[in-house]
This record gives C-alpha cells, sequence and structure tokens, in this order.
C-alpha cells in the first residue's frame, strides 16, 4: 500500500464532483489517500473523508483562500513532507495546471496532465491521454520519478455514493510566511455562474448556423432548461458573439460532458477534436452532409430557428413532470 | 532590454493524425508544421512591448530538429522578432527537458537575473500536440523568477506587470508580477499581425543562432513522461437520423436521451 495525496478543491463550500472522483479512485485502488484542503475549504474535511480520505491535511491561513502560486507552492511542499506520497492526484482545474508543472520541476519530478483513465495498481501509474486536442489517444508513463503526478479531467471516473459513516484524522499544516513576487489583486467573476465547460455534464453549444450574436439568447434558454453550460465554435467567437473561455476545440476547451447538444454547428475538424470524447452527442443543423453527424448519436436535419425552440419546450416539458 | 519567447513547432491544427507501425509515435509523412497557435499571441505582445519600449530586443527561441524548426523561428523573424535560437535537438524532449534546455539557453544569454538578463519571457499557454501546459512553470522554476499562466491581458512596466489570467467560468485573476517574469498566453491577448513579404524578405537577413542541444546539460535522468499505445478515436457509427415533422422530431429526441441514451 502507497500513500497518494489528493489535491482538493472546492465550489460553494462543498467537494467538487472532480475531487470525489480522484478520491475514490485512490481509496478503492487499496491506497491510503491523503487529501488536501487548503484555505477556507477546509470546512470539507468531513466530505472527503466520506468519499475515502484517511487523513485530510488542511491548512487554514486565509492567505490561501485565493489561489496564489507561490504560496499553493509552499502549503503542497508541506503536504508532501507529511504524507510522503507515491502518487499525486488532481483534477485539471486552472489552479492544479498553474501549480503542478512547477512543483514538479522544483521537486524533480515528472507529471501527466489532460488524463481521462487512470490505472493505479501496485507501483504502476499508467494514464492514457489524449494527444493532438483527441485526434488520437496514447498511454504515458513515469521514468525518473519518485513521486508521480496527474492531473485528471473531470467526469472521466466514475463516482459511487459517499459513506457518511467514515471518518479521517485531521491534521493543519504549517505553512511558511513568504515575501511575494506574485499579488492577486483581485477576481472579476465570470458572466455565468454555471459549471465551467470543462467540468459540466451537458453542454450546449451553438455556430455559424445562428447567423448573428442575438440568436444566441435561443442557447441560453435551452442551457437554463437543462442546467447545462453554454459553449460555441472558434468562428463565432472570433465574429465576437461570444468571449473565448466559451470556445470548444483545439484553441479553446476540450470537453467531455455525458451529453452535447451542438446546434448550428458544421464540425471543422478543430472543433470535433475538443468535443468528440462526449459520451452523447446531438447535432442539429440544416445541412445533412455536415461532418457533424459523422460524430454525432442523435441527428435532426432542419432548420435550428423552429427545432431549437421547440426542443426548449419539449425539454421543459418533460423535466417539470 | 531582453524579452524571449519559446515557440513550439506543431502539426497544423486541420491535420488528420496518421500513427507509426510502432504505435509509439504519430505519422509525420506529409504533415504541415506551424507555430503552435498560443505561441503567436506571445509573439504578438512581445513586439507591442518592444514598440513602446525603444531599445527592447525580442528574442525567438525553439527546440527541434534542423532545418524544419527553424521554419517556426523565420516565423517569428518576419513577425518582427529581432533574433532566433534554435536548439538542435533531433529526438522529443518531454516538457521538463524542454523547460531545461530553454532554462540553459537563456542562462547562456544573460540570465533573467542580471542586468544584461531577459526582463520578460512568454510562451503560449499549451501547445497544440501534447497540451501538458508545463513548459511556462517549469521554465520559471528553473530561472527562479515567478509565472504566470493563461493570461489574456497584460500591462507591461518596467519592475513589475499587470496581468488577467483566466481561471473557471470566465472569470479572472487580476495579477501583479514582479519583474523578470514567466508569462504564458491566452487567446485574447492581442490578435497576432501576419507575416508580410516585406516582413519575410527582412527575416532571411536576421540571425539565428543555433546550440547544440548536448551542451545544456540535460540529462536522460530528466526525461520523466514517456508515451506509448498511440491509438486513434474508436470509429461511430454515423448519427441516427430523426425524422419527420419539428414536434415530432424533438419528442422523438428528448425520448431517446431519456430513455435509451440515459443522459437525462
Amino acid at each position: 500500500m502507497n500513500n497518494i495525496l489528493v489535491f482538493c478543491e472546492t465550489q460553494n463550500g462543498h467537494l467538487k464532483r472532480s475531487s470525489q472522483e480522484l478520491l475514490q479512485k485512490g481509496a478503492k485502488s487499496g491506497h491510503k489517500v491523503f487529501a488536501l484542503l487548503l484555505g477556507s475549504s477546509s470546512t470539507a474535511a468531513p466530505e472527503c473523508a466520506h468519499h475515502g480520505a484517511k487523513v485530510v491535511l488542511t491548512a487554514k491561513s486565509p492567505a490561501l483562500d485565493q489561489y496564489n502560486s507561490e504560496l499553493y507552492l509552499a502549503a503542497l511542499d508541506a503536504a508532501c513532507e507529511t504524507s510522503n506520497p507515491s502518487v499525486i492526484l488532481a483534477a485539471t482545474s486552472s489552479s492544479a495546471k498553474d501549480l503542478f508543472p512547477r512543483f514538479a520541476a522544483k521537486k524533480n519530478l515528472g507529471l501527466v496532465s489532460d488524463g481521462i483513465a487512470l490505472t493505479l495498481q501496485g507501483d504502476e501509474v499508467l494514464v492514457t491521454k489524449p494527444l493532438y486536442a483527441g485526434k488520437c489517444f496514447a498511454q504515458a508513463s513515469f521514468e525518473n520519478s519518485q513521486i508521480k503526478i496527474v492531473l485528471m479531467r473531470p467526469n472521466q471516473l466514475p463516482v459511487d455514493h459517499a459513506n457518511s459513516s467514515l471518518t479521517a484524522e485531521v491534521t493543519d499544516l504549517q505553512v511558511p510566511q513568504l515575501d511575494l513576487s506574485t499579488i492577486v489583486k483581485e477576481v472579476v467573476k465570470g458572466a455565468s455562474e454555471k459549471l465551467d465547460l470543462t467540468e459540466a455534464n451537458i453542454i450546449v453549444a451553438g455556430g455559424r448556423g445562428f447567423k448573428e450574436a442575438a440568436n444566441f439568447k435561443l442557447l441560453n434558454e435551452l442551457a437554463s432548461v437543462l442546467g447545462a453550460t453554454v459553449g460555441a465554435t472558434r468562428a463565432v467567437v472570433d465574429e465576437g458573439w461570444v468571449s473565448h473561455s466559451m470556445q470548444v476545440g483545439q484553441t479553446g476547451k476540450t470537453v467531455a460532458p455525458t451529453l452535447y447538444i451542438a446546434v448550428g454547428i458544421s464540425g471543422a475538424i478543430q472543433h470535433l477534436a475538443g468535443m468528440s470524447g462526449s459520451k452523447v452527442i446531438v447535432a442539429i443543423n440544416n445541412d445533412p452532409s455536415a461532418p457533424i453527424f459523422q460524430k454525432a448519436t442523435y441527428g435532426i436535419v432542419g432548420d435550428l430557428f423552429s427545432v431549437l425552440p421547440a426542443l426548449t419546450e419539449e425539454f421543459r416539458k418533460i423535466l417539470k413532470a | 532590454m531582453k524579452i524571449f519567447v519559446c515557440l513550439k513547432q506543431v502539426p497544423d491544427t486541420d491535420t488528420r493524425i496518421k500513427i507509426q507501425g510502432d504505435l509509439a509515435s504519430i505519422d509525420a509523412n506529409g504533415i504541415k508544421w506551424i507555430v503552435s497557435p498560443y505561441d503567436l499571441y506571445a509573439i504578438e505582445e512581445a513586439i507591442k512591448i518592444r514598440e513602446s519600449n525603444p531599445g527592447t530586443q525580442v528574442y525567438v527561441i525553439t527546440a527541434g530538429p534542423k532545418p524544419r524548426a527553424s521554419e517556426a523561428l523565420i516565423t517569428a523573424l518576419a513577425m518582427g522578432a529581432d533574433e532566433g535560437i534554435l536548439i538542435n535537438v533531433a529526438q522529443p524532449l518531454d516538457a521538463n527537458q524542454t523547460a531545461k534546455a530553454l532554462a540553459a539557453t537563456i542562462k547562456s544569454e544573460g540570465g533573467a537575473k542580471s542586468e544584461n538578463g531577459a526582463r520578460l519571457i512568454l510562451t503560449g499557454r499549451s501547445s497544440g500536440d501534447y497540451n501538458q501546459s508545463s513548459v511556462a512553470q517549469m521554465l520559471a522554476e528553473y530561472l527562479e523568477i515567478p509565472h504566470a499562466t493563461v493570461i489574456s491581458k497584460l500591462q507591461f512596466s518596467p519592475d513589475s506587470v499587470l496581468v488577467e489570467r483566466d481561471i473557471e467560468g470566465g472569470a479572472k485573476e487580476v495579477i501583479q508580477l514582479k519583474l523578470p517574469a514567466v508569462i504564458s498566453t491566452n487567446k485574447g491577448l492581442n490578435s497576432p499581425r501576419y507575416s508580410s513579404l516585406p516582413g519575410i524578405m527582412k527575416a532571411k537577413k536576421k540571425t539565428i543562432k543555433e546550440i547544440d542541444f548536448t551542451i545544456l546539460g540535460v540529462s536522460a535522468e530528466d526525461f520523466k513522461v514517456k508515451y506509448s499505445n498511440f491509438t486513434l478515436p474508436p470509429d461511430k457509427p454515423a448519427a441516427r437520423l430523426i425524422s419527420g415533422d419539428v414536434p415530432s422530431q424533438v419528442s422523438q429526441l428528448v425520448k431517446v436521451l431519456r430513455d435509451e441514451a440515459k443522459v437525462l
């Protein structure tokens, strides 16, 4: 049995699904799981235990409420000293993607980011990850690395029900004071309070078929009925209809929701690369020869301006029932 | 003042990827190579900063096999960068080795700690191939300077930069960093210029310095991640098309999503 350290993150005080996935994965693999919770997220310690952590490491300094690369690096260092892990797991969040490569370099360790499947067997750690924005896949393995760091994409691993009878030992870490070169002045909230595209379970995405920016409201209505996050193609981002944070594809976000509804999207190769990992894909397009229909599970050939409002209504009816 | 821009050459985003018989890499035959898209924002930003800070020199660095990798440098020189540095290496490097090689190269050009050294180092937030999003942070660690990643706004002053970093849900962290620092660039930071014909003519006269990878002190132990068993995505059957008039199409669709695909 090895020790596994899981970098856990919360949203509105609760453990993110992506962190639950990793805690459960570690516990199911028969290893001793340490959860790391920084700043105010420490209140989620019991949840970490319910998902399989045996030890929860917290660092309650208010300076850690907000991500700061230097402070988080120091906290991670302290967590590693305490937990002595052979594997560190984290989700591919904006914080983890910023933090772990620097930690890997500092400690002379290997790191694999963007994992979609993970094998933890004895000392063996194998990660499947997409390359070339999902146009192919490869298996990554580690060499010359005492601790193996894996960043997994959200929604790739199963989550079983939490077991609320499980408890964990909680240890508060001492994190040194630092003279900072990097200061986070403020965090400007995004337009949407919804889950980020990379974490969303349902995505509805629009392309050039919408003809103009104002018509995206039809898509927003569908999204609000489904509790979905809205995505877009590069073409409409470049037109300035929506912000780049909504772009799905090779120069935007790579996503893998359970349900991806592509509306008015023809399916340029660089868009398909970013979303073809979705479990179920629905395509709505007026051109039956659009490449998107090659990737979709279900398709409707039709005019989005009549299909989309009807579909929104139908979902509203069914989901209310 | 020196600004360094680190580039990677990757297959064009429209490339259809094929895999080699040994399943250990992609088939490079017929691939058109381009500067990794996010690196273009780094080049553009460096040139913009030079335009408002006279006396600035923009160096572009890449590691890769000659002559192919030189083309990436020529693209950047044609956009307006001043000098190129090619780390000539035939074998593929992992992110850690790349960062070490870049750090050693920048150190040989005055480092990041001296008056005469790098003030700012820019690179794309991830590469269009392995997408590890690692080299900027690793490079900053090896140069012992701060970093910020995924930046879509940058305000430069001689001692510090104020940047906006894109995080989840369209939110942004506003961060101040002391210089020198490493910054990784995101789409939205600027609109990269195209290389003009005069730019291309000028680029041909600019210096590209060649550095032999083997003198940079990067060892086999610095190789940390190996890729194998390359596969293509499984072929999917084409979509099941749902026919009928619109009311019947949408009701059938919602029904299959609920009862067959079980995603609602």
